[in-house]
């Protein structure tokens, strides 16, 4: 075996620029798996983490009759919770009305306790210190409504009976998440403030759980795990990979092309060296085993090379993250400005040996040609 | 000129006991007395002043007293063919580019009527005025130059959108000519004008009023009445779903 490896060095490093540009294709191909999907795990994994912090975190308990996917179910999805609250934190939802600078713009009310501790909405600038009427919003919707802390606009909203109340809100708060659901389209309120002004006193569309909450099946409400809550985000991104690994499917079939043209090349143009090594006693499988060796040594040079440009480039983008325009957030769930891609052991791991696996296969498949060959002929060159 | 301020004056008073006399609430009769009627068949068009430029839709409407109601929208050429038909308090629209009759209920009949200042819920409130407001005059104004009678309207009802409305009505001809619409906290939110009044079938209607969100800018919206006739025979397949599809 060892000759096997000495031979297939001697041969690539012969062969100059062809053995480089096949290697170069493969880095190159590996570089990209490698880092495609380290960008959707550490996409993954933000988007979970900041979707837990903000929005769903140890689960919610919600109305029956609310569907967060329909937005007409707003207006009858609500009701008194009969259980215990004390690990829940609940939270109304009302349409409403703003009117920033004469133009309008529907928008959800979200009434939220002001004591919670659970998400990370930042309730402390819902107090009364802050105006007669504070509210706070994410600076996406801010920006659309082109409003900064301190500005006041006109709430128009209906009550319990469907008659409309119209008031000036204060901008107390413009804080920043990367979970569009708690920011487009939705202005935080305390739902003390929101049962006094529609006469839905106690009431809830759904409640945010902490570590504790212990469902207690009640009827009318339906618990859903964090888990379930995510399970979404894990759609999608599994989505994403699926779509994503065409690309890199295509990549790596032009790499393997590449070194099974090459293969197919030696063991056309070098009969008489496969005539020699059978002659000197060799099997036809070991004369196999010496080339497949050389192909699949591609892919041990590729991965080194890969290792040299890779491993100082991706410490640096795991490290400074890769950020993306304010545009692309509205994706409909959590993406952050910058996505650190994550280069787990796995995916490395996984990939050196997709990679490997795949290039010894195409070296293997030329190769057996060589076994049906006579050896005589080999010696003397002739065509088979 | 102090003769004359106080025979003003005294015409004035005499005016508004004549008013208190007429009663807040006989007035409202008299008004719903011209403004509904037992069946009407109108054919309208809707002027939708936007910020850049106005939309103008066609439409004949059928109507019987105040529950059945029937709308075929006649141009644009994107909105022709869509039909409304009003039973009660249920909606149903049909679409032709989608074959398809939908009833509107609940949040969505707060949506805007083809981008208009009209919601559908503003088309279906058919009670009477007197049904849902304690009326009570206030004054006597002119209003492009009629004489009129402004009411405060106060609900006294729960289940209405605006639970106070101030209207203006003609002294003489017993029609509105303008009604503000006020939320809980005293904001005026809705401005309808009504001009145009013209005797129809021996009562006066408003050919043209005016909806305006008074909370945004622009012109708000015009409909405009380009051909009336109440008590008209309707044949009553018009107010039945099938009539959607035909």
């Amino acid at each position: 075996m060892k000759i096997a490896f000495q031979l297939a060095w001697k041969n690539l490093i012969g062969a100059g620029l062809r053995t480089w540009l096949n290697v170069g294709v493969l880095a190159f191909s590996f570089l990209v798996i490698v880092f495609y999907n380290a960008m959707l795990d550490g996409w993954n994994h933000q988007a979970k983490f900041e979707s837990i912090k903000w929005e769903y975190a140890h689960g919610q308990l919600i109305n029956e009759n609310y569907d967060p996917y329909d937005p007409f179910t707003v207006q009858d999805g609500h009701g008194i919770f009969p259980g215990k609250t004390a690990d829940l934190c609940p939270i109304l939802i009302r349409q409403g009305t703003l009117y920033p600078n004469n133009r309008m713009l529907t928008v959800a009310l979200m009434g939220i306790d002001t004591s919670q501790r659970i998400v990370s909405i930042p309730v402390e600038k819902l107090k009364s210190k802050y105006g007669e009427f504070p509210v706070i919003m994410g600076r996406n919707m801010a920006n659309s409504l082109k409003v900064k802390v301190g500005d006041q606009i006109l709430l128009r909203w209906r009550d319990k009976n469907g008659t409309f109340d119209a008031t000036e809100v204060t901008v107390s708060g413009i804080f920043k998440t990367d979970v569009p659901t708690v920011d487009n389209g939705k202005v935080w309120m305390s739902i003390q403030k929101l049962w006094e002004i529609t006469d839905l006193n106690h009431h809830a569309t759904y409640f945010v759980a902490n570590q504790n909450f212990k469902n207690p099946n009640i009827p009318g409400w339906k618990y859903k795990s964090q888990e379930a809550l995510l399970q979404d985000i894990t759609n999608i991104i599994a989505m994403k990979k699926t779509s994503s690994s065409i690309i890199y499917i295509l990549l790596l079939s032009i790499a393997l092309l590449a070194i099974f043209d090459t293969q197919v090349l030696s063991v056309f143009r070098r009969q008489k060296e496969i005539g020699t090594y059978v002659a000197l006693g060799m099997t036809r499988t070991q004369v196999v085993g010496i080339f497949t060796v050389e192909g699949s040594m591609y892919s041990v040079f590729a991965i080194i090379i890969s290792g040299i440009i890779g491993i100082p480039l991706f410490a640096f983008l795991a490290k400074t993250g890769i950020s993306f325009p304010t545009n692309s957030q509205d994706v409909g769930f959590a993406m952050a400005e910058t996505i650190y891609p994550i280069f787990g052991i796995k995916l490395i791991l996984g990939s050196i040996l997709l990679v490997m696996v795949s290039a010894t296969i195409v070296s293997f498949l030329p190769t057996r040609k060589i076994t049906k060959m006579n050896p005589v002929d080999a010696l003397k060159g002739k065509l088979q | 000129m102090k003769k004359f301020k106080v025979l003003i004056a005294i015409l004035i008073l005499t005016n508004l006991s004549f008013a208190q006399n007429l009663s807040a609430d006989n007035i409202l009769k008299k008004v719903d007395a011209n403004m509904v009627s037992k069946n009407r068949i109108i054919e309208a068009k809707m002027v939708i002043h936007g910020q850049r430029n106005d939309r103008e839709i066609s439409s004949k409407s059928y109507s019987e007293g105040i529950e059945k109601s029937f709308t075929e929208y006649l141009s644009p050429e994107r909105e022709k063919g869509t039909k409304m038909l009003k039973l009660k308090n249920m909606l149903w629209i049909y679409s032709p580019s989608t074959d398809r009759t939908i009833q509107l209920s609940g949040h969505l009949l707060r949506q805007s009527v083809m981008g208009s200042d009209l919601s559908y819920e503003d088309m279906m409130e058919t009670r009477k005025l007197y049904e849902i407001y304690d009326a009570k005059i206030l004054r006597q104004e002119k209003i492009e130059d009629r004489n009129s009678w402004l009411l405060e309207l106060n609900a006294k009802v729960e289940d209405v959108a605006y639970l106070r409305s101030q209207i203006w009505i003609d002294t003489e001809k017993f029609v509105p000519l303008r009604q503000d619409f006020f939320a809980k906290s005293g904001q005026l939110l809705k401005r309808c004008s009504f001009s145009d009044i013209e005797k129809v079938n021996g009562r006066w209607y408003p050919k043209k009023i005016n909806y305006k969100d008074m909370l945004k800018n622009g012109k708000g919206t015009d409909f405009i009445m380009l051909k009336i006739s109440f008590d008209t025979t309707i044949p009553d397949y018009i107010f039945s779903k099938a009539s959607l599809k035909k």
